[in-house]
């Protein structure tokens, strides 16, 4: 008997949507700490923010463990970088084409790494946000989101975020998107971490949680003004 | 020899069968594609708007690439195929201007692009499109290509999600004489570059109106004896 190709592949323990966006001093990236296995919240302190470097950050949503062979990776790519000492640092630029490739070499092969990706940073005074998915599709815009956070923040930003955002705004609108995704993504739960990237440096917060309305009038009578819905 | 079971066969099924695929190495990210060959000009124009299903993932991503000095490559369909697409012919193109000291005129990157495309004959890239610049004579040149590089050269074409609502509108303000009547008719248009460019936006925010993959603003390239120049024109953000 001949050897069966596996062209198909299920991720295990996921994460849910990471949002992304860029404002006055740099980037701002933030996600919730939820690894599920299916629809269990299995473990409740993934940590899916990364820094890459000293100028760029990193999200991913999807398989967790495919994520930790990305940072290795990286990390790899990062300490051979800085053994080069030629006073050029790798940008989130160059570490969003990387990615991309990665992404689409492995989708050339059959064998994914099930993740989306947000990769933000700031070199050299320009700002750069991107994206990409597993099977290597890839773009830059002012925000991002992935997942869950494509239909329910995406059009929240759109109305929302503005050139040159204070970090005060900045913060407000992601806390505003992940309290919706946690009202309405039920792989969401209620402790988050959000990433900064300046030229100053990365910080990433410890985890935090948010204040939460479950008495608000439109959960009480959700279907007030669409009889037959639910 | 080893044997690896796949989740849904039993010991008796046929090696063959596969059990449904979780996912699809394709997506269409949406888009349409015009190009209009004058008598030394061409225009060539895309959407500029990226989706994947319901969404959109972004309102301003080029479709448009330019590979010589006298080729520019619009394609719609798969984004991450047709970003790898341009990079081979980008490091294709530098190979071949090392060896011969000059760029790649426009019918030699139209050979070149089929031959790369019919490579991946039996794993496509999932790229529709069309190539247009100036030829050797500096007459306008437009080429469009399916998916696994038959191509034609043309005086205009259209691909993408709106092909089939601007094609018929260009057939209709373009068309010349079948290039089976002879003496052979050029088929490149005689309006004026003012004009293409115009008819290119008319056919673009028709198409916006009723493809919802085609909107937010489209990316026009004039190539013309001067160089290259852009425009850029809103369209509907629904």
């Amino acid at each position: 008997m001949g050897s069966v190709v596996r062209c198909d592949r299920y991720p295990y323990v996921t994460g849910s949507s990471v949002l992304g966006i860029k404002y006055k001093d740099g980037i701002l990236l933030a996600s919730d700490t939820a690894g599920c296995y299916g629809s269990t919240v299995r473990y409740k302190s993934v940590e899916r923010l990364k820094r890459i470097g000293d100028n760029t950050i990193l999200g991913a949503s999807g398989e967790i463990s495919d994520f930790q062979a990305i940072t290795n990776l990286l990390d790899e790519l990062i300490t051979e970088d800085w053994m080069w000492d030629d006073g050029n640092k790798l940008g989130p630029f160059e570490i969003h084409n990387y990615l991309n490739r990665v992404m689409y070499n492995r989708r050339n092969k059959f064998d994914p790494l099930w993740n989306s990706l947000v990769l933000g940073g700031i070199k050299k005074g320009k700002k750069y946000l991107g994206m990409v998915s597993m099977i290597g599709v890839h773009f830059q815009d002012n925000h991002v989101a992935t997942g869950f956070g494509n239909h329910l923040a995406r059009p929240i930003f759109r109305d929302e975020w503005k050139e040159d955002m204070t970090l005060e705004e900045g913060v407000k609108l992601l806390e505003k998107c992940l309290l919706v995704l946690f009202y309405r993504d039920r792989s969401a739960i209620n402790k988050f971490q959000m990433a900064n990237v300046t030229e100053g440096g990365i910080t990433i917060t410890e985890p935090f949680a948010l204040k939460v309305n479950w008495e608000l009038e439109a959960f009480r009578n959700p279907t007030k003004g669409a009889e037959g819905s639910w | 020899m080893s044997m690896v079971f796949a989740p849904c066969l039993t010991e008796t099924a046929a090696p063959t069968t596969h059990a449904e695929p979780a996912w699809s190495p394709y997506d269409n990210n949406g888009g349409t594609c015009v190009a209009i060959a004058g008598e030394d000009y061409c225009v060539i124009a895309a959407d500029t708007r990226m989706s994947t299903g319901f969404s959109i993932l972004t309102r301003n991503y080029s479709k448009i690439h330019q590979i010589t000095e006298k080729s520019v490559l619009a394609s719609s369909g798969f984004q991450a195929d047709i970003r790898a697409l341009q990079k081979n012919l980008d490091a294709r193109h530098q190979i071949y201007q090392h060896q011969h000291n000059k760029q790649m005129s426009c019918p030699a990157m139209a050979q070149l692009l089929s031959n790369t495309l019919y490579y991946k004959r039996f794993f496509p890239y999932y790229a529709f499109n069309v190539l247009g610049g100036l030829d050797n004579e500096g007459r306008g040149c437009v080429y469009s290509y399916d998916a696994v590089g038959s191509y034609e050269r043309s005086g205009y074409s259209s691909q993408g999600t709106g092909m089939q609502l601007i094609m018929p509108v260009l057939d209709n303000q373009l068309k010349s004489a079948s290039p089976l009547v002879l003496p052979l008719q050029k088929s490149t248009t005689p309006l004026s570059e003012f004009e293409a460019v115009d008819l290119v936006k008319d056919t673009f925010a028709s198409a916006a109106e009723r493809d919802i993959y085609t909107g937010d603003a489209v990316e026009i390239v004039i190539i013309n004896r001067e160089g290259v120049r852009r425009e850029l024109m809103d369209l509907k953000r629904d």
